[in-house]
């Protein structure tokens, strides 16, 4: 079989993603631990519990400050998560920027990434919006390329969602804000920051969700695997895609 | 899978040794200019240590945010404290007439000031924000006497890198490092928003440290030891914080 192997993701790609992948998990569970210790959110600069708040999740606290209606508390678990969240967000800056830097400097997100301008036409746009809602299964010509709402949803995740989530996070660092208060202050103040990072979350978890099921409706082994190994399925001659995609 | 050639081989060698080396000197480096955190070892190391590099580099002598008087909150939340012990009470029975702050360490002139010599001294005042590192906050006016004034006074070396400083609740101390210690901000504090400060708010003696959180903000100061080998302090971790599990430095 001296078959070349075309490779579906290029080795900055698997990696990048899995870091990312890994940096998020640990973010997103080390965040919802530190949200436990105090489920209520503010606008402005500054709330406690003897403030109003712009509303409360209706969970137990790990703190008795908190006044939950909870007869009990959660365990606290905020020395560790605060560690594991900070060293993870350095995790996922770090490798944002070499993928970031690396994939200018390579062309992949002109190749991959930006849509073209006949992908940008309404009519375009609207049948992959259809098609998208038809949960329709993607041909195997697919496994090698984007489709423009897929670009597009990337796009706003890598240059949208993430800046902003690590901006609204640095926006709540009381070191970082004194060297650069504007990063605060035009958010609203401390605890607006602290109230859209948490949004933010939700908008980035919404979008692994989605992204997650997409990749079952294409095929979750295959789609796996081309993240993993690189390759994707090849359409073999003999008309068969995907020889080895049976389960063990 | 390609055979890996030698050229390749050789290459990849060539790049570990020198990000090994390249590594081994940053902490070299980063080590003699005081960017690496006293709880630096362990998982969290790596990030802890970025973390106080990064605001080392960006924050020496940056300013907390200072807010106009209209911003004071109206309602600042006492935090929980543990029970004050039996000096305490007994101090406080006096209107802490006896209260005092004992300094040493490497320091010219080691001793101790009354809380009324604290309260003569030179006394700066900023409305700043106090976050706890559960999520709440409050914005209050805090008075008292610049740090950098009390080490002065007692002559500390320009050798020392962190001034050690300790409750009288037992358990509880803290140190920060140079920059803190010296900044304008940084305040032995005993008044709060116009007042006497409150005992629930860590009166009468509170370290005011702006742009850390709240817990490095220690109540009931009873000392200070100024020191150029903070590993030699508790279990070497520069403050009662890491052996609880929270970090050491919390500028975020």
């Amino acid at each position: 079989m001296a078959q070349t192997a075309r490779l579906r993701h290029s080795v900055l790609v698997r990696v990048t993603h899995w870091l990312t992948t890994i940096a998020f998990v640990a973010l997103l569970v080390t965040g919802l631990e530190l949200v436990v210790s105090h489920p209520r959110f503010y606008w402005g600069e500054t709330g406690n519990v003897n403030t109003e708040p712009l509303f409360k999740i209706p969970i137990p606290s790990s703190r008795h400050l908190v006044p939950t209606g909870y007869g009990y508390m959660l365990p606290d678990q905020n020395g560790w998560s605060r560690y594991l969240h900070f060293q993870s967000a350095w995790l996922l800056v770090l490798t944002g920027l070499v993928y970031v830097g690396l994939g200018l400097s390579r062309g992949h997100f002109r190749r991959e990434l930006f849509p073209t301008r006949s992908d940008l036409s309404a009519t375009r746009l609207m049948s992959s919006i259809a098609e998208h809602l038809r949960f329709r299964r993607p041909s195997a010509e697919e496994a090698w390329s984007y489709n423009v709402l897929q670009r597009l949803a990337y796009l706003v995740v890598l240059f949208v969602g993430f800046p902003l989530i690590i901006w609204t996070g640095l926006a709540m660092s009381p070191s970082f804000v004194s060297a650069v208060p504007a990063a605060v202050n035009v958010l609203g103040g401390q605890q607006s920051a602290r109230t859209l990072h948490f949004f933010l979350t939700g908008a980035l978890v919404l979008f692994l969700l989605v992204h997650v099921f997409m990749i079952f409706l294409a095929g979750f082994w295959s789609r796996l695997r081309a993240m993993i190994t690189g390759r994707a399925i090849e359409l073999a001659e003999n008309g068969r895609t995907g020889a080895r995609e049976e389960r063990a | 899978m390609s055979k890996l050639s030698r050229r390749q081989l050789i290459t990849a060698g060539v790049v570990t040794a020198a990000g090994a080396g390249g590594l081994a000197v940053a902490a070299k480096i980063a080590g003699r200019y005081g960017l690496v955190p006293p709880d630096s070892g362990g998982i969290y190391g790596p990030g802890e240590t970025l973390t106080y590099a990064a605001q080392r580099l960006l924050t020496r002598h940056s300013m907390a945010r200072e807010f106009p008087r209209g911003q004071i909150s109206a309602e600042p939340l006492m935090n929980e404290v543990a029970p004050l012990g039996e000096d305490f009470q007994r101090l406080q029975k006096a209107g802490f007439a006896d209260w005092r702050l004992g300094v040493d360490g490497m320091v010219a002139r080691p001793g101790s000031f009354s809380l009324s010599e604290l309260q003569s001294f030179p006394r700066r005042s900023h409305i700043t924000m106090i976050q706890c590192e559960e999520g709440w906050s409050y914005i209050a006016e805090w008075t008292g006497v610049p740090l950098w004034h009390v080490l002065e006074l007692a002559g500390a070396s320009p050798q020392a890198t962190h001034v050690v400083y300790r409750s009288i609740q037992p358990d509880w101390w803290e140190s920060m490092d140079m920059a803190d210690a010296l900044h304008p901000q940084t305040l032995l504090a005993h008044e709060m928003n116009g007042g006497e400060l409150p005992v629930g708010f860590g009166g009468p003696l509170r370290m005011r440290v702006t742009r850390q959180l709240g817990y490095k903000s220690l109540k009931y100061v009873t000392s200070l030891t100024v020191t150029n080998n903070i590993k030699q302090f508790g279990k070497g971790l520069g403050s009662s914080e890491p052996e609880g599990g929270y970090s050491w430095y919390a500028g975020i």
